[in-house]
């Protein structure tokens, strides 16, 4: 489905983004696996890929500093020749509530989960501009649409996604490339793991398929948005949430 | 020297925006003689970035407005 494609997946160490690293390379795709802590579990993660008969290699690089995103561009270009796909799927949390939280737990959040994504598609434009062709899916979240109290910083990082995905694929239409959002809910990961038993049938009572989400649900779901099965859809936000906001 | 460059640009700019040859004149505006929208300008820029091997900073790009600011610019640098 997606055999001689190349994919890069941003903080794919772990969690969604290694799940979407894994189905991409199921699909045929090369994969490769950004990482900005976790070297080991990146070098997993490709050694995992690798068997499935694709090309990996990790690289490691903060997602919000433009010089270490072209740095990665253009060695996903040289080693797989093209850059077919972008996954900007690299977040982190630093919940708190509004009154409590601190400037720099805002301005982190932000930096990592929105101008990383402004910076890596600015950064990846120019190779899809040139191929005529790419598709850009951008890993939002369903709090970016309903909000959530206790992330502030995450949901307005996420709500932006949204923003910047629309504007993104207005922008870049004429030159066939395609960028959509998917806004996944309550999905078996470590940053829900760490959730307690009581929030955790909360958060259950508010899904009306009645359970969590697979990192494998996502994956399918960006697969779809990468492949020729997607050729008429952009601008979009996918919400893979059993349900949760609609 | 500057009628090699100007050959250059000219053959990038009616490859790339599908206009007549005598239409690319040093004193043709992009947008408003050549018919090409921001995003065509900038794919141009960067498709004379590759064909001069050299990089054009965003400041300097936005200033190109004419074929002739091109042709100049590229002139500058060599």
């Amino acid at each position: 489905m997606l055999k001689g494609k190349s994919a890069l997946v941003t903080g794919s160490s772990r969690g969604i983004g290694r799940a979407i690293a894994l189905e991409l390379a199921k699909q045929g795709a090369n994969v490769a696996v950004n990482f900005s802590g976790n070297e080991e579990k990146a070098q997993s993660v490709v050694e995992e890929i690798e068997e499935l008969g694709v090309k990996s290699f990790k690289v490691k690089a903060d997602v919000s500093n433009e010089a270490e995103v072209k740095q990665m561009i253009k060695q996903v270009v040289d080693q797989f020749n093209s850059l077919d796909i972008l996954v900007n799927n690299a977040g982190i949390t630093r919940d708190n509530l509004l009154m409590r939280m601190k400037e720099e737990e805002f301005d982190q959040v932000i930096n990592t989960n929105l101008k990383g994504v402004f910076v890596c598609t600015k950064a990846v434009t120019r190779q899809m501009m040139k191929q005529k062709a790419g598709r850009i899916i951008n890993v939002s979240s369903i709090v970016g649409v309903s909000g959530n109290p206790g992330q502030a910083n995450y949901v307005a990082a996420k709500a932006g996604v949204i923003g910047l995905t629309k504007t993104t694929a207005k922008e870049l239409a004429s030159r066939n490339i395609l960028v959509n959002a998917i806004a996944p809910g309550f999905i078996s990961t470590d940053m829900t793991n760490a959730l307690t038993e009581e929030q955790r049938k909360d958060m259950l009572d508010m899904i009306p398929l009645a359970k969590l989400g697979e990192p494998e649900d996502v994956a399918k779901v960006v697969r779809f948005l990468a492949s020729e099965d997607a050729n008429y859809i952009t601008g979009q936000t996918i919400h893979i949430d059993g349900g949760m906001v609609m | 020297m500057m009628a090699d460059v100007f050959d250059r640009v000219k053959t990038i700019i009616i490859d790339r925006l599908d206009v007549e040859e005598e239409k690319v004149t040093m004193e043709a505006s992009f947008k408003d003689d050549l018919d090409a929208d921001s995003l065509d300008v900038v794919e141009l820029v960067m498709e004379l970035e590759d064909e001069f091997d050299m990089e054009i900073a965003d400041e300097e790009a936005e200033k190109i407005n004419t074929v002739g600011d091109a042709v100049n610019y590229i002139n500058s640098l060599q």
